[in-house]
């Protein structure tokens, strides 16, 4: 009796799950709608189609297409990207605190991002490419570094936050000597930001999106089922360590892409997989994490413009957002007598 | 009864001397001694004298910095019993890097005692701030928790202080270079004011040299022992706060000596805090001297500021520190 009264219950919270993540989809495509029609003053929406469509608008064509579009569509992506790649490695390390900018993989693309055009005046693709590759040799020297004996995750959590420490002065310093660099372009690389975006920095990152995104898809379930634990994962049929290899090799791509289009956006990582966990109340995480980084990203930017009295890059907004998300995640942690 | 061995003392205070020797006299220009002598007499007449003249201060600055976030880092590992604990990684740096920014930007601080203040009020605030952050949940304030609330509230204080700093392009450029850390252009008359609070935060700890100890048995073994716990701590923590609140607001944010001088001076000289707090600020002041030489020399002819070459040499020792100890609270 009791399992046929809850029935409908369960049906129910699955249906609220499933319109909350077309919700957070709902969202994403009206803050990319806002991000086209609104800047300098705003253009109607059919302009801004029109324009969309090749047409010759006068004015607004360049706006859109020149301006607004990239920028919409750079903040669309790298969002996409930071958010799936922060939550792959939070479902993996059990931990919502081991996100890739707080265990510095983030860091590490961005360092070598600012050392490939600053000191050895590289441009374009070959920069995306360094920035991955030392993503990737970031990753393996923190795996490399806190295996051994037990408590690998927080071990590994405190070694990541070692080495970020490391890069970060290497990159404020490599910036603080380029004298050729303004301001704007040393926060792109301190903090992240998306101002002055173009179609060329975009493409990369949406290659590495099919093709990492891809690859973390196909991960999915048999990370879903490591959460069990190794030995029931294994029981069922999944390698741990080597889902762990392909989730990890997936996650760095993402960000080490995005953050060689548009820098470390802060805290985006971090905060997309836990806020869209508590809206979808934990279903369907890889999607609606994907969907809540965007939304940061597109948000965070249009209030760094807009909204604020001054203007500021998205990572500063977002990076500000963190702290007193964070105060929450461990309050509630506390309250639900759990652990961090 | 607290056994002190004179060979050691002898030979650190050996190691500080040749320090602030190596200071003096190894930069991008090379001085002869005469010049030295002459410029220790007090003359800047030629290019050399004028230089050392410029090295004197910057070296006293490297010498009580040093000692200072030294001797905060063994006074935060001592209160927080926990291994990891430094100024820089615990976020205490960030904060009074923001408050500093806050005080230039918006109500218009200038001069060496206002960063002062600001700095220690912001050391202060961040301290609290990540201490009552990492201590929640059921295992108190883990190793792992209080590393993570330090790192978050670091990544958040710094956006801060660029979304403060941005808009404000006569500071900007200012921020920034404080930013990294250093302890290139230091004047008497700016250190001036910082003396009484270092004098201060040096007393408080060493008078909280046996609670400490107590502390390190446990709180209810030192409450058995008939210490006031709670008392005990917030003097202590008042201590390192007014340690490293003024070390950053007069050299920025310098991460890591805080970590590791108190592991070094454990393994030479035991865990009594009555040995390990005063040869944790000469050990702090050797590290950070030291550092500022070798920044002088790797990088000829420029410098590399002391913050990016502690980082160099403290992020190793703190992986090394994370291998070797069993981490709780995964």
């Amino acid at each position: 009796m009791t399992e046929i009264a809850q029935l409908p219950v369960r049906i129910t919270a699955e249906r609220r799950a499933g319109l909350a993540s077309s919700g957070l989809g709902v969202v994403v495509a009206a803050l990319f709608a806002l991000t086209l029609v609104c800047g300098q003053g705003c253009a109607p929406l059919p302009e801004v189609a029109a324009a969309l469509l090749g047409r010759d608008v006068p004015g607004t064509s360049f706006l859109v297409q020149e301006l607004r579009l990239p920028r919409a569509l750079l903040s669309l992506v790298t969002g996409i990207c930071f958010g799936l790649g922060g939550v792959a490695f939070q479902i993996m390390l059990r931990n919502p605190l081991a996100s890739p900018d707080i265990i510095g993989i983030s860091a590490g693309a961005g360092t070598a991002a600012v050392f490939a055009i600053v000191v050895l005046s590289l441009d374009g693709p070959i920069v995306s490419l360094v920035a991955v590759l030392s993503g990737l040799a970031v990753a393996l020297a923190i795996w490399g570094l806190s295996s051994g004996r037990s408590a690998a995750g927080a071990r590994l959590i405190l070694v990541g936050i070692g080495i970020s420490a490391m890069l970060d002065s290497v990159t404020s310093y490599m910036l603080l000597d380029a004298q050729a660099w303004d301001r704007a372009e040393a926060m792109r690389w301190l903090t992240g930001s998306v101002n002055g975006a173009r179609l060329d920095q975009v493409w990369p990152v949406a290659a590495a999106l099919v093709f990492f995104g891809g690859l973390l898809a196909g991960t999915a379930r048999d990370l879903d089922i490591l959460r069990l634990g190794d030995d029931t994962a294994a029981g069922l049929g999944v390698r741990p360590d080597f889902t762990r290899l392909r989730v990890t090799l997936a996650a760095v791509g993402l960000v080490a892409f995005a953050t060689a289009a548009a820098g470390p956006i802060a805290f985006v990582a971090f905060l997309a997989g836990p806020i869209a966990a508590r809206i979808t109340k934990g279903r369907a995480r890889l999607p609606s994490a994907a969907a809540m980084g965007a939304i940061l990203v597109l948000g965070g930017d249009f209030a760094g413009q807009f909204l604020l009295p001054v203007r500021l890059p998205v990572g500063v907004v977002t990076g500000a957002l963190g702290a007193p998300f964070l105060l929450c995640l461990i309050v509630r942690a506390n309250r639900a007598g759990g652990n961090l | 009864m607290l056994a002190i061995a004179p060979l050691k003392v002898a030979a650190s205070v050996a190691l500080l001397a040749l320090a602030v020797a190596l200071s003096v006299t190894v930069g991008t220009r090379t001085v002869a001694w005469s010049d030295i002598w002459a410029a220790l007499a007090g003359r800047s007449d030629t290019i050399g004298t004028a230089a050392v003249a410029v090295r004197l201060p910057r070296t006293a600055l490297a010498l009580m910095a040093g000692g200072a976030l030294g001797l905060a880092g063994a006074i935060m590992q001592g209160i927080t019993r926990n291994p990891l604990a430094d100024p820089g990684i615990l976020g205490v740096n960030a904060g009074a890097a923001l408050f500093v920014a806050i005080g230039i930007a918006w109500i218009g601080i200038s001069g060496p005692a206002a960063y002062m203040w600001f700095g220690v009020a912001g050391a202060g605030c961040a301290a609290i701030v990540v201490y009552a952050i990492g201590s929640l949940g059921r295992d108190g304030a883990t190793p792992l928790k209080l590393t993570l609330a330090g790192t978050a509230t670091s990544i958040a204080a710094s956006a801060v202080v660029i979304a403060i700093v941005l808009p404000r392009n006569d500071i900007a450029g200012n921020v920034q270079a404080w930013s990294i850390g250093g302890v290139g252009g230091a004047r008497f008359d700016t250190l001036l004011p910082a003396v009484p609070v270092f004098a201060a935060g040096l007393l408080l700890s060493l008078a909280s040299a046996r609670v400490l100890n107590a502390l390190s048995l446990g709180d209810e073994q030192a409450t058995g022992l008939g210490q006031n716990v709670a008392a005990g701590r917030a003097v202590a923590a008042l201590a390192a706060i007014l340690l490293c609140g003024a070390a950053t607001a007069l050299c920025g944010p310098i991460g890591f000596v805080g970590l590791i001088v108190p592991h070094l001076c454990r393994m030479l000289g035991g865990i009594d805090h009555r040995a390990l707090l005063p040869a944790s600020a000469l050990g702090g002041a050797i590290l950070l001297t030291l550092s500022d030489v070798l920044g002088r020399i790797i990088a000829r002819p420029g410098e590399l500021d002391v913050g990016v070459v502690t980082a160099f040499v403290g992020a190793p020792f703190f992986i090394w520190t994370v291998r070797r100890q069993r981490i709780r609270g995964l």
